[in-house]
């Protein structure tokens, strides 16, 4: 019996040989690269100091990103910062990005061709699930995960069994990888890939950006899934070559991997969806959405925070203002991002509508800073989440969306699709 | 080690942002997270919960982020145990490592109340409702995992395995 993508990386990593692995076994592998944040590394590196290892284990491999409160929102996010980059300077991590020259983490690595497809990536943040795009099992994990994965270079995985969907049919217009990952979730749930890794399959699929899959890859998690995987192909390996410094290992499925569910979506009747408070799966088509007026629309993040999404905003944007009740907040995922949409006049479009252009953080996609909702508050974002609480005050709300319906809806004051401007 | 505690009951998709909030997560210490956890589900919950009670959950408890302060906050509070119809995965993980016991048990869960007192035995897999006198199976932590757990959680495991390496 033949295996899945995700079964097939993580047999090429586990320790000690080469073994085949089955969904449920327990197993050590080696990581190729290991990840923290601001938020996420002090409590790495207070476990890894009561570890009692003076080094990491391959500086090269290990990645500390500055990106969920920066620039640095009060002393204490300051503090953790400065105990990151003393950190970083310590144990000689060249791969350590601070304000200026960063980017939110999920956005920046794969730009910074620091994941390879057949990677094996540990990130000390839900959406690390990200690099799945690329063809690389990557998964989020907690601080002290990390700590151990950076002292040792490996971590202890249950393999998980997968579920693979299967996109077909004709795309409609403005429907992206964020309505096709929404759909996904409102129909198996926020825990329908619980424990499992999900393969992205299909022609609709073949057919869509690597921004698109960075996209689909991200909200894996919000179906409670270990990882969100696309086999290598033409698509990765033009976006990859240049970028990467070291070869790589190219995966395929199997034909007769077995699949714990395998669902098939026909995007030829999908709508822009916009996901309601307060879960990512209470998601409906955008001309079902009724009367929703909105005080904030954030078009940002590791999600919907590249080029292609900003090109997007100001391709609905252009030669309109936003409406006079809604701040809204652009946030480029990059530096890089940042400059080409400044060089492509999108900056210019977005100021000139009236909207705000921040550099780049993850900011009010947690709740964080740059753009927090006060009680009674409402915003469309292009953000991951929408639990309670989520961008502000306990009693506002947050509805989830691509960056199209976010940019009319930031026009209309209230939550439309492009086609209804 | 037995536990015996009062129930906290709460429902499905208990996530990390009602856990934690994001606006404390500059803070890293147990001590200082515990002031915080649940509050944006449960206002009265940090300054009420004493050491050796027990949250229940329903499906998917700890979904969202990975942020370890949600295990860290919980453990911090003197909660003893986690029961639950379901963990969300990087939640699951995280409490593991550092050493809060995590119990997937539907059927308690559906018979159990807030203000309950249960009887857990980790090692045994028992968990006891001492209101309704019931007693429910809980199937064992894979070995390894329980190894994590018994060592109080990965770094003193980890700790460990080093030292036997020689490194």
């Amino acid at each position: 019996m033949g295996h899945t993508l995700a079964e097939k990386i993580i047999a090429a990593h586990v320790i000690n040989g080469r073994q085949e692995v089955w969904p449920g076994e327990l197993v050590e592998v080696n990581v190729d690269l290991v990840m923290a944040n601001d938020i996420t590394a002090p409590i790495a590196i207070r476990e890894f100091e009561k570890l009692g290892v003076r080094r990491v284990f391959d500086p090269e491999k290990v990645v500390l990103v500055a990106d969920h409160f920066v620039p640095n929102k009060d002393i204490k996010s300051a503090e953790q910062c400065a105990q990151m980059r003393r950190f970083a300077r310590e144990m000689s991590v060249s791969n350590y990005f601070d304000v200026g020259r960063m980017g939110i983490e999920h956005v920046l690595l794969p730009e910074q061709g620091l994941v390879a497809p057949g990677d094996l990536v540990v990130g000390a943040d839900s959406h690390t699930c990200t690099y799945g795009a690329l063809g690389a099992f990557a998964t989020g994990m907690g601080s002290t995960d990390i700590a151990v994965a950076m002292a040792t270079g490996q971590v202890w995985l249950r393999v998980p069994e997968t579920l693979r969907v299967v996109y077909y049919g004709e795309l409609q217009p403005w429907v992206g990888g964020k309505d096709l990952i929404l759909y996904t979730i409102g129909a198996i749930g926020v825990d329908g890939a619980r424990y499992m890794a999900l393969e992205f399959a299909g022609p609709v699929v073949d057919a869509l950006s690597m921004d698109g899959r960075f996209t689909m890859a991200n909200m894996a998690i919000e179906a409670g899934g270990k990882a969100g995987l696309f086999a290598c192909d033409q698509v990765t390996r033009a976006y990859v070559n240049g970028r990467l410094r070291r070869p790589y290992q190219e995966h395929q499925p199997d034909l007769d991997a077995r699949y714990a569910r395998v669902l098939e979506i026909d995007v030829s009747k999908i709508e822009p969806q916009v996901a309601f408070p307060h879960l990512p799966e209470h998601t409906r088509p955008v001309s079902q959405v009724g009367e929703v007026r909105i005080d904030q629309a954030v078009i940002g993040s590791c999600t919907n925070g590249r080029l292609e999404d900003l090109r997007i905003a100001a391709t609905i944007l252009r030669g309109r203002r936003v409406h006079p009740d809604v701040r809204c907040i652009i946030i480029p995922g990059s530096q890089a991002v940042y400059l080409d949409a400044l060089r492509e006049g999108l900056i210019e479009t977005f100021i000139e509508a009236g909207a705000a252009v921040s550099t780049p953080t993850c900011g009010p996609c947690l709740g964080g800073h740059m753009g927090i909702l006060a009680a009674g508050e409402r915003a469309v974002s292009t953000t991951n989440r929408n639990f309670r609480g989520r961008m502000g005050h306990v009693d506002s709300e947050v509805y989830l969306a691509g960056p199209a319906v976010a940019a009319a809806s930031a026009v209309a004051g209230r939550i439309i699709g492009p086609d209804a401007l | 080690m037995p536990i015996n505690g009062t129930v906290w009951k709460y429902g499905d998709n208990v996530d990390t942002d009602v856990i934690i909030p994001a606006r404390y997560l500059n803070l890293s210490t147990p001590e200082e997270l515990a002031q915080h956890c649940m509050e944006d589900l449960d206002a009265g919950f940090a300054a009420k919960v004493k050491p050796g009670d027990i949250i229940v959950g329903g499906e998917n408890f700890g979904c969202g982020s990975s942020r370890e302060h949600a295990p860290l906050a919980i453990k911090g509070a003197g909660v003893a145990c986690v029961v639950a119809r379901s963990f969300a995965r990087i939640f699951y993980r995280n409490a593991i490592n550092i050493g809060l016991p995590i119990l997937e048990c539907p059927q308690a869960v559906d018979e159990t109340e807030s203000g309950d007192r249960l009887a857990i035995d980790l090692r045994a897999g028992t968990i006891v409702n001492e209101r309704t006198g019931r007693t429910y199976y809980v199937a064992p932590l894979p070995e390894f995992i329980m190894g994590i757990v018994q060592s109080g959680g990965l770094v003193p495991y980890t700790i460990k395995r080093l030292q036997e390496k020689g490194g």
